[in-house]
């Protein structure tokens, strides 16, 4: 199976009745996703998009057997939404929301922690297997199948990023939208772990940005793990330092969150860095040509 | 969402953290009358504006008379407060807060704030106060002494008196320490802030703990669900462009250069930045209109750049996921209908509709330079302002 989520994958929507919901969940069933069903409270026994409404996570799962969801919930019903999901048993949670309160995702985060599910998002795009699976907002069309795994923390760098690569002819295995958000529940460094063990994926690319430490943690990983090569982005190279951070932020990173400090990090640990966004598919096309990943060409 | 020092003394006391007597005031006179009203015999003068560092900039006074409380507030008020936080311009000081004063023994530094590696917020401590915090932890980042909150239970009273220990205090004056700790603490997780600061804590000399200083500061998706504090905002602190865009649900920040961006998603308009950068030049704004806007906001937005008078040339880079190329070419259009065009304008559209955009921005008959990519669409526009000067 590819990361995450294959063909065979059953996909709820929580939110479905909403305006974004409903028109991501048609989305997504016209892309060839196996949506199963949706749920919002106090609409059980409806149907939205062609599909059942259930009025609980639980119910749902009962009765379709899915074992993913994507969460479309407000963003101040979003964190109960996400609980309500992993109790549920799910194993995969996406949660496209953006606005969730941090405070609410400390206390997601804490409560997944050693839990079976795993979360991405919140605030991202997120997970497509070209070909196979869309659970999330990206436009299918720009997408191919293929060797590449996508990892990123915004949504239409990713698409930018994707585009270049299948315009060169270079296709996907599973693209994976982690989000913006200083809290969330996949990290960079799950990602590549997940695509370090992929049979599917043979390059990685990734793309970061500005604050926190989420990248420089991705280059330990990249050093010490990660055999398949790497094309890395990182983006805010011209974005002011510095501007809205508070002292206490700045003391917590430790003069970290740099552009500087993340691509030194990635390229000590090996990985291909793209100056520019508009070069990420011309690196990656080199990367993989020097490693003898593109056959015949 | 930052606030100033008295509004977040007051939300502090709701929590139970001891500060001194103030009031504010937006007058010499009203400074004189402040002064006599706290009783004496000496009170702090200090500048209401949001940057920090106001100490060393001149903006806090100790007075001993009404009469030189009343000459220190028309000295600063009206005028700008350069501090190092301000920017070279500085700000208008248009309140200043008039405190009762207090005979302090020693002064301490503590902060909280969410700590992303951990996913929790961090209490720090740090037994030297009212310096600079940055300083410390570049240098001696041993001194700073941190407690990560449980998720769920936040700062423990053990770990509020570790700290409080930790800063060298003893017997009653340490439990009353612990108690203001565990107070800040509180007041974090139940205003959703993105950073409260006590910067010195002192402990007077009868051995009673207080916040000297206070800022505070929310995070903008917690403010959903305390109106209360939303009213705390001042618009005046904030940049009136931004202000505008917030209200039209874009996200605007402004930057020193020309050429003016409107981009679909931040991490793409963050990475066309950059590219401009990369061609010479320095862009005027970041400007996100987010993955659904309207054609409404998009207009919006477009007229915000174009109201920018340092803006020499606007360039459009849009790769519509959920966004339509269409919706944007539309808000553009309809924009241009009300302001007129002095400016060149690089448009660079991809993905969803990018057929019916183009035509619709072709049909228009406005000079319109069209971009394939994002590196063309930088290098054009910053050809377009003139290159990469001013």
């Amino acid at each position: 199976m590819p990361v995450l989520v294959d063909d065979d994958t059953k996909v709820l929507c929580q939110g479905i009745t909403g305006k974004f919901g409903g028109l991501h969940a048609r989305g997504c069933r016209e892309y060839g996703t196996r949506l199963v069903g949706g749920v919002t409270p106090g609409r059980g026994g409806e149907t939205a998009e062609g599909v059942p409404v259930y009025d609980t996570v639980s119910e749902a799962v009962r009765e379709t057997g899915a074992t993913a969801t994507m969460i479309f919930v407000p963003p101040l019903g979003a964190a109960d939404a996400i609980l309500e999901a992993a109790a549920a048993g799910l194993k995969l949670i996406v949660a496209v929301t953006e606005g969730i309160p941090v405070l609410d995702m400390v206390r997601v985060k804490a409560a997944l922690r050693g839990s079976p599910t795993r979360l991405v998002g919140p605030n991202c795009p997120g997970v497509i297997t070209p070909g196979q699976c869309k659970i999330g907002i990206m436009p299918g069309y720009i997408h191919a199948p293929g060797p590449v795994g996508v990892v990123s923390r915004s949504g239409t760098l990713t698409y930018e990023a994707v585009w270049q690569l299948t315009q060169r002819k270079i296709g996907q295995s599973t693209c994976i939208g982690i989000g913006g958000d200083p809290v969330s529940g996949t990290s960079f460094v799950d990602a590549l772990r997940l695509f370090q063990g992929d049979p599917a994926t043979k390059a990685i690319v990734m793309i970061g940005e500005i604050g926190g430490r989420a990248e420089e943690d991705a280059a330990e990983v990249i050093r010490a793990e990660v055999k398949k090569p790497v094309v890395a982005f990182i983006a805010g190279a011209a974005a002011p330092p510095g501007r809205r951070m508070g002292h206490a932020g700045a003391v917590i990173s430790g003069g970290s969150g740099a552009w500087k400090d993340k691509v030194d990090a990635l390229r000590a640990a090996g990985a291909a860095i793209s100056e520019s966004p508009s070069r990420i598919g011309e690196t990656m096309e080199r990367v993989m040509r020097e490693r003898g990943l593109l056959g015949g060409k | 969402m930052k606030i100033h020092e008295f509004q977040a003394k007051e939300v502090l006391r709701r929590f139970g953290v001891p500060t001194l007597k103030g009031i504010v005031a937006t007058t010499p006179e009203e400074a004189r009358r402040a002064f006599a009203d706290l009783g004496g015999p000496v009170a702090a003068v200090k500048a209401q504006i949001h940057a920090g560092g106001r100490g060393k900039a001149g903006g806090v006074r100790v007075v001993k008379s009404a009469a030189d409380a009343e000459g220190f507030a028309r000295q600063i008020l009206g005028k700008p407060l350069v501090t190092p936080q301000t920017g070279p311009q500085g700000t208008v000081v248009r309140r200043v807060f008039v405190e009762q004063g207090c005979a302090i023994a020693r002064e301490h530094y503590v902060g909280v704030t969410l700590d992303r590696t951990l996913s929790v917020p961090v209490m720090m401590a740090c037994a030297e106060g009212g310096v600079e915090i940055e300083e410390i932890a570049k240098k001696s980042p041993e001194k700073i002494l941190r407690e990560a909150f449980d998720p769920l239970d936040g700062l423990r009273a053990f770990q509020a008196r570790r700290l409080a220990f930790g800063l060298g205090l003893k017997g009653k004056t340490a439990n009353s320490c612990a108690s203001l700790l565990s107070a800040l603490a509180r007041a974090f997780r139940e205003t959703d802030a993105s950073i409260v600061e006590v910067n010195p804590l002192v402990i007077t000399q009868s051995g009673d703990p207080l916040a000297l200083d206070a800022k505070m500061a929310f995070e903008e998706n917690g403010l959903a669900r305390h109106p209360e504090l939303e009213e705390l905002r001042d618009l005046v602190e904030e940049d009136a462009t931004e202000t505008e865009a917030r209200k039209t649900g874009l996200s605007y920040v402004k930057l020193d250069g020309t050429i003016g961006c409107l981009v679909n998603g931040a991490g793409l308009a963050m990475a066309t930045l950059d590219v401009i950068r990369q061609h010479g030049a320095w862009p005027a704004n970041f400007l996100d209109v987010g993955g659904g806007a309207s054609k409404d906001q998009v207009m919006a937005a477009f007229k915000l750049l174009l109201g920018d008078p340092r803006v020499r040339a606007v360039l459009v880079n849009i790769f519509g996921g959920i966004m339509s190329c269409a919706v944007i070419a539309e808000g553009i259009l309809a924009a241009l209908r009300e302001v007129s065009l002095k400016v060149p304008l690089v448009v660079r559209l991809e993905g969803n509709q990018v057929e019916e955009g183009r035509k619709l921005l072709a049909g228009s008959g406005l000079s319109v330079k069209t971009a394939a990519s994002l590196d063309e669409g930088a290098r054009l526009a910053v050809a377009a302002a003139g290159g990469g000067k001013g």
